[in-house]
C-alpha cells in the first residue's frame, strides 16, 4: 500500500497555515490603519542653515526667560517649581533641559524654541487667533538674526547634553514621555520615581501628590494619558515608533503632542517598554533554545523508538 | 470475600489486590489497534499531552493569579510575567497550548468525519467528544475572562448578552449570569470557579467517557475495514506479528504517537517561545475598562466561525442560527443516513459535501475576525448560509448513497 502521510500532513499544514494567515497576518493587515515610518526626519520642518555658538546660545538661554519655567539641572539651574505646581500652573510639567540637545532632534528643538504648537503638532488645540495660546511662549529673536539666535540656543543646550549613546532608556523616557505617562510596573509617576516609604503617611501623601499632579494633565490633555507599563505587548513596536514619530498619523485630532525625539532616543524609548512589559525576554530567547534543543533530541529516540518498535509489525 | 495468600512478591500482592496485570493488558498490552491508520490516529495522544501542558502550567499559575477586578490584571502581567520565576514560561505555555488545543480539536473532528469514525457503533465516541468540545469551549471562555484585559471584560460583556435572547430580552437572565448589571467581581469569581473547578472536572470525567466509549467499538482504521478483532488478536499473540491486521497500543502504537507527539511539541513549543502573538491578544494586555469599547471585538479564533453565523442576521435569527451552529455537529452520526462507513473519497457526493464543509468553516473563520463591512459581511453571510444549508442537505445525499 502506498504511503499516505506525507499527502495528509501536507493537506492538514495546508489548511492551517491558510487559517492562521487569514485571521492573523490578513485581519490585523485589514483591522489596522498601516502607518510608514517617516524615519525620524522630520521633513516638515526646515534644516538649521545657521553655525550655532554654545557660548552665546548659553546668554540667549538665560535673558529670552527659558529658566522661568524650565530647569537646567546640569548647570545648577533648579526647577523654579515643584512638579505638582508646574501642572497646576501649565498643565504638565515643562521638561529638565539638561539633555534636551541629546535626546530631541536639533531641527525639532529649533522649530519648537520658534513655535511650540506647530513643532508640536497641536495647532488644533492652541490656536492663537482663538486665542487658544500654548503654555510655552514662543521666542520672538532677542533682536539680532532669530535663526542665528535659535542655532545658539540649540548649540548651547547640544554643548551641556550628555553624548547620545549616554543617555539611557529610562533617561530617554523619562524626559520625553514619563511626565504625562506612568508605568507602573516601572514604580514610575508623572511626578518621578516611586520612593520606598517608610511609613504609610509620607506614602499617602506621596499618592496625594501624584493624583494633583494628575488632575492638571487630565484638565490639559481631555483625560489621563494611559499608564505604559504593558504598552509593549498591546501595541506593537512599530505603532509605538510610528506614533511617537508623528502621534497625528495614527489618532488625528489628538492632544498627543509630536514630541521630536531622535530616532536613536525614539529606540531608547521603546527599550524602556521592552523593559518594563517584557522584561524577561533575554531569558525566553536562552530558554526557548535550550529546550528546542532538547525537544529535537527527544523527537529523535521517539522516531528510533518507532522504528524498532515496527520492525516486527511489517 | 476473594481470597488472598501470601504474597511472593511485590507485584504479586499489588495483582491480588488490584489485578495490575489485567490492567495493563486491558489498557496497553492487549487493547489491540489497526495497523492501517495514519498519524492522524495519534491525534487523541496529541490532545492528552496538550491537555497534561494546560493542567500542570494552570496549576503554576493558580498559585500565583487573584482573582479580583482590582487584582487580577496586576497579578497576570506583573506577578506571574515579571516577578515569579518562570511565571512568563507557564503563562505562555498555558496561552498557547488553550489555543493550539483547538487546532489538534478541529483536526481531530475532521479526521472523524472524513473516516466515518461516528458511524456503525462509534456514535457514543463521536457524541463525547462533541460534548468535550463544547467543555473545552466553556473552559476557553472562562480562562479568558481571567486576565481581565479589555477583551476579556468586552467578550464577557458580548457572550453573556447572548442570553438575552434578542426579543425575548431575558435581561434578568444576563444579570443573574452576571451577579451585576456588567461584568464585574462577582462575574470574575464564578468564571474563575468554573475554569479552576467544575468546568475541568467535568472535561476529566468526559475524557475517561470518551476512552471508555472507544473500548467495545474500537478504533476504526483509514480504509473503513471491518476487522474481526478476537481473530487478528489471536493471530499476532501466536506469534504473527507482521501478518496480523491489529497491534497492541503499547508499545506498538504507543512508539508511533510518542513519534508525532515529538514532532508536535517541537511545533508546540516553537510557537511558546517565538510565535505566540496568536494566541495571546494584544487588546487583552490593556486593562478592562467599562467605559472604552475596543475599535474591534472579536473571539479568540476557534469561535470565529460560529460567531459568523450569528452575526451577519438580524438579531433573533443570528441567535437561532448560532444555536443550530453549537449543536448541529452533535446530530452528525443520526444526520448521516448512509450504510457506508467508510472515508470520505468513496463516499461520492460526501466527498464533495466534507471539503465544501471544512473550506467553508475556514472562511467563515477568516471573516469572524474582518471588521464586519463589505465585502467581508456580504462572504460571512452566504458563508453561513452555505454551513446551514449543507446540514440540510446532509440527510438527503446520504439518504441516496450507494453501498459500497
Amino acid at each position: 500500500m502506498k504511503n499516505k502521510e506525507p499527502l495528509i500532513l501536507a493537506v492538514v499544514v495546508f489548511f492551517s497555515l491558510v487559517t492562521y494567515y487569514l485571521v492573523e497576518p490578513y485581519a490585523h493587515h485589514v483591522m489596522h490603519k498601516h502607518v510608514d515610518s517617516e524615519n525620524f526626519a522630520y521633513a516638515d520642518l526646515p534644516a538649521l542653515t545657521k553655525t550655532g555658538d554654545a557660548a552665546s546660545g548659553q546668554d540667549l538661554i538665560l535673558g529670552a526667560g527659558c529658566t522661568g519655567c524650565h530647569s537646567i539641572e546640569v548647570a545648577g539651574m533648579p526647577a523654579p517649581m515643584d512638579a505638582v505646581m508646574a501642572a497646576q500652573s501649565y498643565g504638565v510639567n515643562p521638561p529638565d533641559l539638561s539633555n534636551a540637545g541629546a535626546i530631541y532632534d536639533e531641527k525639532f528643538l529649533a522649530a519648537l524654541i520658534k513655535n511650540p504648537a506647530h513643532a508640536l503638532k497641536v495647532e488644533h488645540k492652541f490656536d492663537e487667533s482663538k486665542g487658544q495660546m500654548h503654555p510655552m511662549i514662543a521666542f520672538y529673536g532677542m533682536g539680532g538674526d532669530i535663526d542665528q539666535e535659535v542655532a545658539d540656543m540649540v548649540a548651547y543646550l547640544k554643548s551641556i547634553a550628555l553624548k547620545p549613546e549616554e543617555i539611557t532608556p529610562a533617561m530617554a523616557f523619562e524626559n520625553a514621555c514619563g511626565r504625562c505617562h506612568a508605568v507602573a510596573y516601572e514604580k514610575w509617576s508623572q511626578i518621578g520615581t516611586e520612593p520606598n516609604f517608610k511609613y504609610e503617611k509620607d506614602a499617602l501623601e506621596y499618592g496625594i501628590r501624584v493624583i494633583e499632579y494628575q488632575d492638571s494633565l487630565k484638565a490639559y490633555m481631555g483625560k489621563l494619558p494611559p499608564d505604559l507599563s504593558m504598552y509593549i505587548r498591546s501595541r506593537n513596536e512599530h505603532f509605538i515608533s510610528t506614533l511617537i514619530e508623528n502621534p497625528q498619523n495614527h489618532l488625528a485630532g489628538t492632544a498627543m503632542p509630536r514630541v521630536g525625539v531622535t530616532a536613536e532616543s525614539a529606540e531608547k524609548v521603546i527599550e524602556h517598554l521592552r523593559n518594563a512589559g517584557d522584561p524577561k525576554r533575554h531569558e525566553r530567547a536562552s530558554v526557548g533554545m535550550y529546550t528546542m534543543i532538547y525537544i529535537v533530541i527527544f523527537a529523535i529516540f521517539a522516531f528510533l523508538w518507532k522504528k524498532q518498535v515496527w520492525r516486527d509489525l511489517h | 470475600m476473594a481470597h488472598f495468600t501470601k504474597a511472593t512478591s511485590i507485584k504479586d500482592w499489588l495483582n491480588q489486590r488490584l489485578a495490575v496485570d489485567k490492567v495493563e493488558k486491558v489498557m496497553m498490552s492487549e487493547y489491540w489497534i489497526p495497523k492501517n491508520i495514519n498519524f492522524l490516529w495519534a491525534m487523541g495522544m496529541v490532545l492528552v499531552i496538550t491537555f497534561a501542558l494546560l493542567v500542570v502550567s494552570g496549576i503554576f499559575l493558580l498559585m500565583y493569579y487573584v482573582p479580583t477586578v482590582e487584582g487580577a490584571f496586576y497579578s497576570v502581567n506583573y506577578t506571574i510575567m515579571r516577578e515569579v520565576d518562570f511565571g512568563w514560561l507557564w503563562r505562555h505555555i498555558h496561552g498557547v497550548a488553550a489555543s493550539v488545543v483547538f487546532l489538534i480539536i478541529y483536526i481531530h473532528m475532521f479526521t472523524g468525519i472524513y473516516y466515518g469514525s461516528y458511524k456503525k457503533g462509534r456514535e457514543m465516541i463521536w457524541i463525547s467528544g462533541m460534548l468535550l468540545f463544547v467543555a473545552f469551549s466553556a473552559e476557553a471562555f472562562s480562562g479568558y475572562m481571567l486576565p481581565w484585559g479589555q477583551m476579556s471584560y468586552w467578550a464577557g460583556m458580548v457572550i453573556t448578552n447572548l442570553f438575552a435572547g434578542g426579543s425575548l430580552h431575558a435581561d434578568g437572565l444576563v444579570e443573574w449570569i452576571r451577579g451585576d448589571y456588567v461584568p464585574a467581581q462577582a462575574f470574575l469569581g464564578r468564571f474563575f470557579m468554573l475554569h479552576v473547578l467544575l468546568i475541568p472536572l467535568a472535561i476529566i470525567g468526559l475524557i475517561g467517557l470518551h476512552f471508555g466509549a472507544l473500548r467495545i467499538p474500537h478504533v476504526n482504521n483509514q480504509d473503513g475495514e471491518e476487522i474481526d478483532f478476537d481473530a487478528e488478536s489471536k493471530k499476532y499473540l501466536d506469534g504473527d506479528k507482521a501478518g496480523s491486521k491489529v497491534m497492541r497500543f503499547a508499545n506498538d502504537f504507543m512508539s508511533k504517537d510518542m513519534m508525532v507527539v515529538g514532532i508536535y511539541l517541537i511545533f508546540f513549543f516553537y510557537l511558546v517561545f517565538y510565535n505566540y502573538g496568536f494566541a495571546m491578544d494584544p487588546v487583552n494586555f490593556d486593562p478592562a475598562d467599562g467605559l472604552k469599547t475596543p475599535a474591534h471585538i472579536y473571539p479568540e479564533w476557534y469561535f470565529l466561525w460560529s460567531y459568523e453565523i450569528l452575526r451577519p442576521f438580524s438579531v433573533d435569527l443570528g441567535l437561532i442560527l448560532f444555536a443550530f451552529a453549537q449543536v448541529i455537529f452533535v446530530l452528525l452520526p443520526f444526520l448521516d443516513r448512509s450504510p457506508n462507513s467508510v472515508p470520505a473519497n468513496r463516499r461520492g457526493m460526501f466527498a464533495i459535501w466534507f471539503w465544501v464543509m471544512l473550506v467553508n468553516m475556514i472562511i467563515l473563520t477568516a471573516m469572524g475576525k474582518l471588521p464586519p463591512e463589505d465585502p467581508f459581511s456580504t462572504i460571512g453571510f452566504y458563508s453561513a448560509i452555505v454551513f446551514v444549508g449543507q446540514w440540510l442537505l446532509l440527510p438527503v445525499i446520504t439518504m441516496f448513497e450507494k453501498k459500497v
